[in-house]
């Protein structure tokens, strides 16, 4: 049911029946440590490439993913994927020998949410019944394509983000089977508040964030506190930060519900971290490994996960533009029976 | 909010380097390397090298240095505290053709490692010779008119 313009609710049943995290090293040691299904070791994980690793991450979080679910490749009807390389090697490479029919998304960091969202509404037209949404980051990959070598020795700035070796895959189902249903959700808009700096993704990426959210809390006509958890997907401690000031303007305070799980990934006290974590994969994985484990055992009830996603290449930068930025929300909630 | 007033915003609150600590480091790391240098120097002049041999030795035994460090991923490390300390001396240079020739080997030896060795050096050596060919003309017509 559409409410407004990219604001829905779902009027069928939209169960999460299976998910998955994958985690590189770094992550491994992180405070998720105990919640991840499969680590990784090293930085190639047994291959020729980086570009590769991450391939094998997206794939094995999607097998673990169908495996907690008990089904296969041949039952899912759709997959709805994307990473952050160009074309989206990541996935194409990764999910090449599952051959499920594909829909291919870049939402940058904004892809699990973004993919999540855009499953429920195929499963919602009943065209689709079985769904995986996937998305991965790794952070040698990415660092290649948007930053510098590995090993050049530069000074990282204090409001960069660490890019997050992660992969997660959740499996929708349309049926009243499980405990998490997606219940709605919100298509962020590209918002650009002329911020250029590459290092400063949170500050690029809050106004999104704020849109998203004072836009679905409006026509919802819902508040903060009708919500256990407001969870953005990387802001880093800048970006959250921007992001209360901004909400601040409009009157809502979401500062006691709010987490962000660029803030959540690592531990706090490594200094290679700066701002916190951000990557496709630093939301997949909190939102995999964490958050629908909380909501599956009923600690969390009702969670908005607003992943967001800097829209720039490394040319746009080198051209002077300003980083355009995306937030895409949804709405899910822990219960026993659907209703 | 409008987009200037966040961006003011922006400047506010994103943390700023610690500059106090950030130059004395860079400035003893790199007065260091610098002293390692005269050191180097020195030892080969004890052993008869001519005076410009001497110095191109030192250049020689510094980028090695830099290459197997960058190599065994230690001169990010120390890169990490000491900044512009080991940027400016020519281990910076080295530990910037070395650091994507190493990255791009999946690419293959033509276009990964040689094609995309120069892709942070290149512009120092382009403006380098560029600038060396200015100077020396500015110089040959001054002690053209100079006599």
């Amino acid at each position: 049911m559409k409410l407004k313009r990219g604001i829905f609710h779902f009027k069928t049943p939209i169960c999460v029946s299976g998910f998955a995290a994958v985690a590189g090293q770094k992550e491994s040691k992180g405070p998720l440590k105990d919640d991840v299904d499969v680590f990784l070791k090293g930085r190639f994980f047994g291959e020729k490439s980086f570009e590769k690793a991450e391939s094998k991450m997206q794939q094995i979080a999607v097998i673990k993913a169908m495996q907690k679910a008990n089904l296969t490749a041949d039952e899912i009807d759709a997959i709805f994927a994307g990473d952050l390389l160009n074309q989206c090697i990541g996935t194409n490479y990764g999910l090449r020998e599952l051959e499920i029919p594909f829909v291919g998304l870049y939402g940058a960091c904004s892809t699990m949410a973004e993919s999540i969202l855009v499953a429920s509404t195929f499963i919602e037209t009943g065209l689709v019944k079985k769904t995986i949404s996937v998305t991965s980051s790794h952070f040698c990959a990415a660092e290649r394509q948007f930053r510098f070598p590995l090993e050049y020795g530069g000074q990282r700035k204090r409001t960069a983000q660490w890019t997050a070796t992660a992969a997660g895959a959740v499996l929708l189902e349309s049926g009243n089977k499980k405990k998490i249903y997606v219940k709605s959700g919100c298509l962020g808009k590209i918002i650009d508040f002329g911020v250029k700096d590459i290092s400063n993704m949170g500050a690029a990426m809050a106004p999104a964030a704020s849109d998203t959210i004072i836009r679905f809390l409006e026509e919802t006509k819902t508040t903060c506190n009708d919500y256990d958890l407001i969870l953005t997907g990387d802001l880093g401690r800048v970006g959250s930060d921007l992001l209360y000031e901004l909400l601040d303007q409009k009157g809502v305070n979401i500062r006691a519900k709010h987490k962000d799980c660029g803030l959540l990934i690592y531990d706090r006290n490594d200094k290679d971290i700066n701002s916190g974590g951000s990557g496709a994969g630093c939301s997949a994985l909190v939102f995999c490994a964490n958050i629908l484990k909380q909501l599956e055992e009923g600690i969390l009830k009702k969670v908005l996960f607003v992943a967001t996603g800097a829209l720039m290449s490394k040319r746009s930068n080198q051209q002077g533009e300003s980083i355009p930025a995306v937030a895409h929300l949804i709405y899910l909630k822990g219960e026993e029976k659907w209703n | 909010m409008e987009k200037k007033e966040y961006l003011n915003l922006v400047k506010k609150i994103s943390p700023k380097a610690n500059i106090k600590k950030t130059f004395l480091c860079s400035f003893f790391i790199g007065g260091l390397i610098c002293a390692f240098g005269e050191a180097l120097r020195q030892f080969f002049l004890y052993f008869r090298f001519e005076e410009e041999d001497a110095g191109a030795m030192v250049s020689f035994v510094l980028i090695i240095i830099t290459a197997i460090l960058t190599g065994f991923g230690i001169f990010r490390k120390i890169a990490n505290i000491a900044g512009a300390g080991t940027f400016v001396p020519i281990t910076g240079f080295a530990n910037a053709v070395v650091s994507p020739a190493l990255e791009f080997k999946t690419e293959g030896f033509i276009l990964g490692v040689a094609a995309k060795m120069f892709v942070i050096a290149g512009p120092v050596i382009v403006y380098g010779i560029f600038a060396s060919i200015v100077y020396g003309a500015i110089f040959y017509f001054v002690k053209l008119i100079g006599g």
